[in-house]
């Protein structure tokens, strides 16, 4: 990244973290919505969101199918059942309950500030402290939306899209994870509050790393979040998606949805920092994240690229996949997942190979602390005529302490005897003699231990952007704090 | 013997050899030098016939014939013999019984009885002993659980046994301290005849110490940049290839 | 749908006139069977672990159970067919899955060992039965519906007690036969009892007398006491129309050796259960196993082991060979309990399709509760090493033969840890006929 789009960013994360001012029109209070979920209700998030008749049919479509539907059980976790007509289904940005300074914040919540090292502004922020706006968000975020405009880049929040480019949304949303995909993605497609939209167009580079982190950070993303990326022909696009600083949403279910459409030698590459709130040591509390995150590769030659460190949430079931129609492309996945106390993770990718001369690669570690459950699922699928398929996977398992589980179950499914398919996993734990080898060195065994989780887990972290990688390790680091010894 | 006319090979897109024209004569030992990734082991493995590599022009004339559109092994009856860099491992298959279903395919197709078990093994043993071999090594599966150095005393032990018309040598010497490498040698010396050739790839000039070469080719960004006799090994041990590649016009 | 329930409903219609024959220590068993048996559904595609296979075709018939069905018999000629050359074995052939004493040669163990057909022995009420195959017991884990559907019709099976220290000194071998009859529905109930320090061998042969549809459900049950060590020879080589599932289980003790291959060639659709249960310290389990198929063969290996105490090691390793329209599968759960603490569990599964209408469809699972354990595991699909066959071509061997050759290396090491030689020799000839391919 040069300096130039470097300032660019930090501009905008300035502003934005301000007052969101684009995305939600609304005057409504959040009040005014009843509890529960029906057809007037999507009428009237529709309405609210000044959306056109055929964008409210779709939504209505989704939730006829979503009544049909039966949560899904054969994850490997165990959680409270969310009773769907218990929810509030649309809720402008609230202003979060003020806090006069930071000496009012829960001292916990400013440690993990402080190893992460975020500025003391956004630490008053992110803890819901009231932030005096400096800048004119309005012209700093036009001169931003200006730069990608020159090169006809539109990123833009999904609800602008859906008015702004009806002929892109029309054409692309749900076709990647249709209405009906599954239970929570139905659910996401009837109620879906807002989210990311962008367009790459053909050969061209996007500048910058576009990212959900400094649009919506410390507000409420909502807990239906839907995000469409076009990549077009001969184009590139990076994505970053999430943030480092722990979220204390008061929602408990997040079931977002990612589209990825990469036509002809493009490439999407997706990167994920995960830390919602994940419950407390006791497993009280904590988010439900139940995500359908999907690209295909619909040109030739065309790349996907999944990574994704995940260490927060109660219970995570998120499988983003790559389906690989297109000659010769390419998928990726890259995934760290960290458990502690009574989190619960489930969590992997499908890679569907269609096209010819497609290959997949699949890297996934799973580190399991406390009485956590981690595990991996994945499906590596060759169709008949996916002639010179390829896949490698390696899922690699870490327990600390014999009160957690680490699991791995992977499905290859293959229908072509021009495929050449591996699978590997292998389980351990973190090393005595590895541990007593740093500690003779004068390394403390915590250093130690994180030292060691680090390398296990490099392989992805080197897939990551740069200053993503870092704050990643900080996190990992924090996530097992007190596991060890 | 063999005539290679005009070779030009791909392998997944890359041209890798760009025209190699080489004449091999009966009697004749053709050492086939060059830095790494010159192309040498690709016109080891173009000339044995395998398919991950496309002849996109030129001729391989194998005693009389073109051999272009021959599969692997009707090259093999036809006498020419490929001792691999890596010798691959074949689990479940004893030397012998390989030995044996190649050595008879290349009788039959030469009109030669097979072999009786007993003058099968009466030959094999025979063979052995210029290689100073285990008879164990025999009846193991071919290859598998043999150190490199036993591994490439295979390979020429497989040559002596199929005695073909072309025997190529790709980096036979790579892996071999040097008494293995004396041992090999010796094996391949004693395959050579006033009715045979050879072709030694090699990336050193030690091999030829022991298979004196009657000439000795460069090979450079696939294609033989230079050609002399066995001077130009000792040569090129002395100064290395920057010399010769230093010589090329910018645009090889 | 409605072939399911009717094919369901004829099961316990024959039970009905099979309990009024059936007088014997496991008639409650029997009875609980069928009970649970009628609160079940056979399995559909949407059950988990049935979602790769199709076993629509078996339910469509109605099978007549064999112990309904008039005694038949087969010639000597027939079985001797089966015989190994040079190799000395304590035979025992059973006929539709009914014991056949003329058939069966070495049957004198003395009175301790106890040998040979398990309605023998009920027929003698010999009251050791329930004490040593703890019948009280049976069947309270169990919810396979295949399972209770043999145990229902409980009948004959191959029996084997060996009391402490017991060492036999040749190999069993079980001949299970199915003669020319159609729709037959046999169902050995095999159970085996190895006390601590005790050792055997046992060939269960599977095999058909023509290419009749027939259905064999066998039911498996192996407890091995301490220090006791078990090999366990399974080949399957059916007719290619028969419909074969066998529920295995093996329970294993302190320093106990079981080494159990699962040879599969023949039958249309072919379903095998392992369950092991590792309940003890220094255990060794080796599953082997072997799949060939082809025209339009379905195979599928379930294996479940589970590793209760610290300090025992499961080594499993599945090879699947697959021609024309076949599909394989596999699907192996390697469970570790929280403490069985330095555990070394190893799977691996690797399948090669010889044709581009062959499938093959793999699932090998970890599931892990300790976290000083070594445990991994490996699945590869792909066709043969192309880098192999060049190697072999470039020495003269002929396209065809060079493929064969692939096959022995591919199958090799599961056929090399078979150590009786003859069944060695026997199991690489079966390969190849079964394959069409040539031998060399």
């Amino acid at each position: 990244m040069n300096e130039e789009t470097r300032e660019d960013i930090k501009l905008v994360e300035d502003v934005t973290q301000t007052d969101y001012k684009w995305g939600f029109v609304s005057d409504i209070e959040a009040d005014e919505f009843p509890k529960g979920l029906n057809e007037d209700i999507i009428r009237k998030i529709s309405k609210i969101k000044n959306e056109p008749e055929w964008m409210t049919e779709w939504r209505l479509k989704a939730y006829k199918h979503w009544l049909t539907m039966e949560e899904p059980d054969w994850a490997k976790v165990n959680y409270e059942k969310v009773d769907y007509q218990d929810l509030i289904y649309f809720s402008a940005p609230k202003k979060k309950p003020e806090l006069e300074s930071l000496d009012e914040v829960d001292p916990e919540l400013l440690k993990t500030f402080e190893k992460l090292g975020i500025p003391l502004e956004e630490q008053k922020k992110l803890a819901g402290v009231a932030v005096d706006a400096v800048f004119d968000s309005v012209s700093v975020a036009t001169t931003f939306r200006e730069t990608l405009a020159e090169k006809g880049i539109i990123f833009c929040p999904i609800s602008e899209a859906i008015i702004n480019h009806p002929d892109l949304v029309k054409k692309y949303l749900g076709s990647v994870v249709p209405q009906t995909d599954n239970f929570f993605a139905a659910l996401n497609s009837a109620v879906f509050s807002d989210g990311s939209f962008v367009y790459i167009p053909k050969g061209v580079r996007c500048p910058m790393e576009l990212s959900t982190y400094f649009r919506i950070n410390a507000e409420n993303t909502g807990q239906f979040e839907r995000t469409l990326i076009i990549a077009d022909e001969g184009s590139y696009v990076s994505y970053l998606e999430g943030c480092t600083a722990p979220m204390r949403d008061e929602n408990q279910l997040h079931a977002a949805v990612v589209e990825l459409i990469v036509l002809d030698d493009a490439e999407i590459k997706y990167s994920t920092v995960q830390n919602w709130y994940p419950g407390d040591k006791e497993g009280k509390g904590g988010i439900y994240n139940f995500v359908t995150k999907r690209g295909i590769c619909k040109g030739k030659n065309s790349k996907i690229s999944w990574t994704q460190v995940e260490t927060g949430s109660a219970v995570t079931w998120k499988y983003p996949g790559c389906i690989l129609l297109g000659d010769n492309s390419v998928g990726e996945f890259y995934s760290v997942a960290v458990t502690n106390n009574f989190q619960q993770a489930d969590t992997g990718t499908k890679m569907v190979h269609i096209g010819k001369n497609t290959k997949s690669t699949i890297i996934s570690k799973g580190i399991s602390a406390g009485k956590s459950n981690n595990s991996y699922r994945g499906l590596v699928k060759v169709n008949k005529n996916a002639e010179n398929a390829r896949n490698f996977s390696q899922c690699d398992s870490m327990l600390m302490g014999n009160k957690c589980g680490a699991h791995t179950f992977p499905y290859l499914e293959i229908e072509n005897n021009s495929a050449t398919v591996e699978h590997e996993a292998t389980t351990s734990k973190v090393g005595e003699d590895q541990i007593f080898y740093l500690n003779q060195r004068g390394i403390s065994t915590e250093d130690a231990v994180n030292m060691i989780v680090n390398g296990f887990c490099k392989e992805v972290f080197n897939e990551l952007p740069m200053e993503f990688a870092i704050e990643a390790q900080k996190l990992l680091a924090i996530s097992l704090e007190g596991s060890v010894g | 013997m063999i005539k290679i006319k005009n070779l030009h090979a791909n392998v997944e897109g890359t041209e890798i050899l760009k025209g190699i024209n080489l004449t091999v004569n009966r009697g004749e030992v053709h050492a086939i030098m060059g830095p790494n990734g010159s192309g040498k082991s690709t016109l080891a493995n173009v000339l044995a016939g395998h398919s991950a590599y496309e002849v996109t022009e030129g001729e391989i004339i194998f005693d009389g014939k073109n051999i272009i559109e021959m599969e692997p092994d009707e090259r093999a009856r036809e006498g020419l013999f490929l001792a691999f860099q890596y010798p691959i491992e074949i689990p479940g298959v004893s030397n012998s019984i390989f030995l044996r279903t190649a050595l008879d395919e290349i009788r039959k197709h030469k009109g030669e009885p097979e072999l009786t078990p007993k003058e099968f093994l009466s030959l094999l043993k025979e063979k052995a002993q210029i290689l100073g071999m285990d008879t164990s090594l025999i009846n193991r599966a071919l290859n598998q659980g043999f150190s490199g150095g036993e591994k490439k005393r295979n390979e020429i032990l497989q040559l002596l046994m199929l005695n073909p018309k072309l025997a190529i040598l790709d980096e036979t010497d790579s892996g071999l301290d040097i008494d293995a490498l004396r041992i090999v040698s010796e094996g391949v010396n004693a395959y050579k005849s006033k009715d045979n050739a050879v072709i030694v790839v090699t990336h050193y000039q030690r091999l030829l110490d022991y298979i004196v070469p009657d000439f000795v080719h460069v090979l450079y960004k696939g294609r033989i940049v230079k050609s002399g006799t066995k001077d130009l090994a000792l040569e090129l041990e002395e100064r290395g290839y920057d010399w010769i590649i230093k010589e090329q016009p910018e645009t090889v | 749908m409605k072939n399911r329930i009717d094919n369901q409903k004829w099961y316990v219609d024959n039970f009905n006139l099979f309990k009024s024959s059936n007088k014997n220590v496991f008639s409650t068993l029997s009875n609980k069977a069928i009970e649970k048996f009628k609160t079940l559904e056979f399995p559909t595609k949407k059950d988990e672990e049935w979602k790769y296979i199709n076993i629509n075709p078996l339910l469509k018939n109605n099978f007549l159970p064999s112990s309904l069905s008039a005694n038949s018999s087969v010639n000597l000629e027939t079985i001797e067919e089966y015989t190994l050359d040079n190799l000395d074995v304590y035979r025992f052939v059973f006929v539709n899955g009914i014991f056949n004493s003329e058939l069966s040669t070495g049957l004198d163990f003395g009175k301790d060992i106890i040998a040979g057909s398990l309605s023998n022995l009920l027929n003698k009420n010999d009251t050791r039965l329930e004490k040593l195959f703890d019948i009280k017991n049976k069947l309270q884990k169990d919810n396979n519906i295949f399972n209770l559907l043999n145990t229902a019709f409980l009948h004959d099976g191959f029996l084997l007690y060996l009391p402490k220290g017991t060492i036999i000194d040749k190999p069993f071998h079980v001949i299970n036969i199915s003669t020319g009859n159609n729709k037959l529905l046999n169902q050995p109930h095999n159970l085996i009892h190895l006390e601590s320090n005790s050792k055997a061998e046992i060939i269960f042969e599977y095999v058909s007398e023509k290419a009749t549809e027939h259905f064999t459900n066998i039911v498996t049950e192996i407890s091995v006491d301490e220090n006791a060590n078990l090999n366990v020879y399974k080949i399957q080589n059916e007719s290619p129309n028969a419909f074969h599932i066998e529920n295995s289980n093996i329970l294993q003790k302190n320093s106990s050796v079981v080494k159990h291959f699962s040879l599969s060639f023949g039958a249309l659709i072919t379903r095998n259960n392992i369950n092991a249960e590792l309940d003890g310290e220094n255990v060794e389990n080796n599953l082997y196993g072997l799949y060939l198929g082809n025209k339009n063969q379905q195979i599928d290996n379930h294996t479940f082991i589970e590793h209760i105490k610290p300090n025992s090691n499961s080594n499993e390793l599945y090879k699947g060979i697959l021609d024309d329209d076949a599909k394989g599968i596999f699907s192996g759960k390697i469970l570790v309990q929280k403490e069985a603490q330095k555990t070394n569990a190893f799977q691996s599964n690797k399948s090669v399709l010889l044709s581009n209408k062959a499938i093959s469809d793999s699932k090998p699972q970890l599931e892990i509760y300790a976290d000083d354990v070594k445990c991994s595991h490996g699945a590869t699909v792909g066709k043969l090493d192309q880098e192999a066959l060049f190697y072999i071509r470039s020495r003269g061997v002929p396209l065809e033969l060079a493929r064969s050759m692939l096959i022995r290396a591919f199958i090799d090491d599961v056929v090399k840890e078979i150590s009786i030689e003859q069944l060695r020799e026997k199991i690489n000839h079966t390969i190849f006929q079964h394959l069409k391919r040539v031998e060399f």
